[in-house]
C-alpha cells in the first residue's frame, strides 16, 4: 500500500487499452501469487531451504515496510511517517497490543501533520 | 499479538479489523484518485476486484494518466514478484485441496502474508491467513466502491497518518519473527539494503534486492556478533 499521491487529471484513456492493462496485470499478478504455491508443492525443496523460505518473506516484508517508512517516490518521506512508524515500533517492541500500535503510529503522524511537520 | 494465544478468534478479527478499516479508507482514497485521474468508474473496481495490490493500482493509474500504459504493467509486475517468493512460504498454509489454493492466492498481499506468517505453523496459522484475506480484500473493494461514488469528497488519508498505520502493522506482525536473531539479521540487512538502493533502481527492485540479506547467513559466525 505505498504510493497515495495523487495525480494530475488528464484524458480518459481507450476503453480497449485499459481492459488490456487491467487483464494483464491481473493475470501476471495471479501468475505470481500461484507459482509459489505450485512451485513449492512441484520441488522437493530440501530442508534447510523450505526453513529458510519463512527468513526470505521476512526480509522482503522488512525491506517493504522500511521502504514505505521512509521514502516516497524515490525521495525521503519526510518527519512525520518515520517518527509515527518509531512510536509503533517502540509499542511493538514492547508486546502492545496490534491495535494499539497501528493507532497509536497513525495518530502521530496525523497529529504531527496537524502541527505542521511535513 | 502476544494476546492470540489467549483468545485466538477474538483478537484474530480485532487484528484484522484494524488493519481492514485502514484499508477501507486507503482503497476509497484509491476509487476517487483513480476516477478524478480520468478512469472510468468500472476499471478502478475491476482493478481492486482482480488485481487486489495497492502499491502496484495507485502506480498503475498514474501512469495510465501520464499516457504510458505498458510501462504501467511492467511497473506494476515488477512491482508484485515479491508475491513469488511469500507463495513458497505460505503453500502448506493456504490450502492443502488445489481448488482452495486457487482460490485463496489471489488474497495473498503482504499484510495477509505477515499476519499468517506471525502465528505458529498449523490450522490457526490457516485460518489467519484467510480470515485476514478475505476481510481485506471486501475492505479494499468496498472502499475503492465508496471512493468512486463520493469522488473529490473523499479525504486525503496522509491526513489521518494512515501512510504511517501500514508500515507499523507490518512492523507488529514481523515482529515475532524479529526476535529470532538469524531472521533479525537477514531482515535488517534487507531493509537496509532496499532503503539504499530507492533513490536509484526502479520501484519493485529495492525491495526484491533485500533477497541479498539472506548472503549474512554465510558470514562466518563471528562476523555475526554485529550491535544488533
Amino acid at each position: 500500500m505505498t504510493g497515495l499521491s495523487a495525480t494530475a487529471d488528464t484524458a480518459s484513456p481507450q476503453p480497449v487499452v485499459l481492459v488490456a492493462v487491467i487483464l494483464a496485470l491481473a493475470v501476471g499478478t495471479y501468475a505470481f501469487r500461484l507459482v509459489g504455491v505450485l512451485l513449492q508443492d512441484r520441488l522437493d525443496l530440501p530442508g534447510w531451504l523450505r526453513q529458510l523460505l519463512p527468513v526470505a518473506a521476512a526480509a522482503l516484508l522488512a525491506a517493504l515496510a522500511a521502504t514505505a517508512t521512509l521514502t516516497e517516490g524515490g525521495a525521503f518521506a519526510g518527519v512525520a511517517r518515520p517518527v509515527g512508524v518509531l512510536v509503533g515500533l517502540g509499542l511493538a517492541w514492547f508486546r502492545a497490543q496490534f491495535v494499539l500500535v497501528v493507532v497509536a503510529a497513525a495518530a502521530t503522524t496525523a497529529l504531527l501533520r496537524l502541527a505542521g511537520v511535513p | 499479538m502476544r494476546t492470540a494465544e489467549r483468545t485466538p478468534r477474538l483478537s484474530l478479527v480485532r487484528d484484522v479489523a484494524t488493519i481492514g478499516i485502514a484499508m477501507l479508507a486507503v482503497g476509497a482514497s484509491f476509487g476517487a484518485i483513480a476516477v478524478a485521474s480520468g478512469l472510468p468508474a468500472w476499471a478502478a473496481i475491476a482493478m481492486s476486484v482482480i488485481v487486489f495490490a495497492g502499491g502496484a493500482q495507485f502506480m498503475a493509474v498514474g501512469m495510465i494518466a501520464a499516457g504510458s500504459p505498458v510501462a504501467a504493467v511492467f511497473a506494476g509486475l515488477l512491482l508484485n514478484v515479491r508475491h513469488l517468493p511469500f507463495g513458497l512460504a505460505l503453500a502448506e498454509t493456504i490450502a492443502p485441496r488445489w481448488r482452495d489454493r486457487l482460490l485463496g492466492s489471489h488474497l495473498m498481499t503482504d499484510e495477509s502474508t505477515a499476519f499468517a506468517l506471525a502465528q505458529p505453523p498449523g490450522s490457526g496459522r490457516r485460518r489467519a491467513y484467510w480470515v485476514a484475506g478475505s476481510g481485506w480484500f471486501l475492505a479494499w473493494n468496498l472502499g475503492t466502491v465508496v471512493g468512486v461514488l463520493l469522488g473529490a469528497r473523499v479525504g486525503d488519508p496522509q491526513r489521518f497518518g494512515l501512510d504511517a498505520a501500514f508500515p507499523a502493522g507490518l512492523i507488529a506482525m514481523l515482529m515475532p519473527a524479529l526476535r529470532e536473531p538469524r531472521t533479525r539479521r537477514v531482515a535488517l540487512t534487507g531493509a537496509a539494503l532496499a532503503v539504499l538502493t530507492t533513490p536509484i533502481l526502479p520501484p519493485g527492485l529495492p525491495v526484491l534486492l533485500a533477497l541479498a540479506g539472506l548472503a549474512v547467513l554465510l558470514l562466518p559466525r563471528r562476523a555475526w556478533e554485529w550491535p544488533w
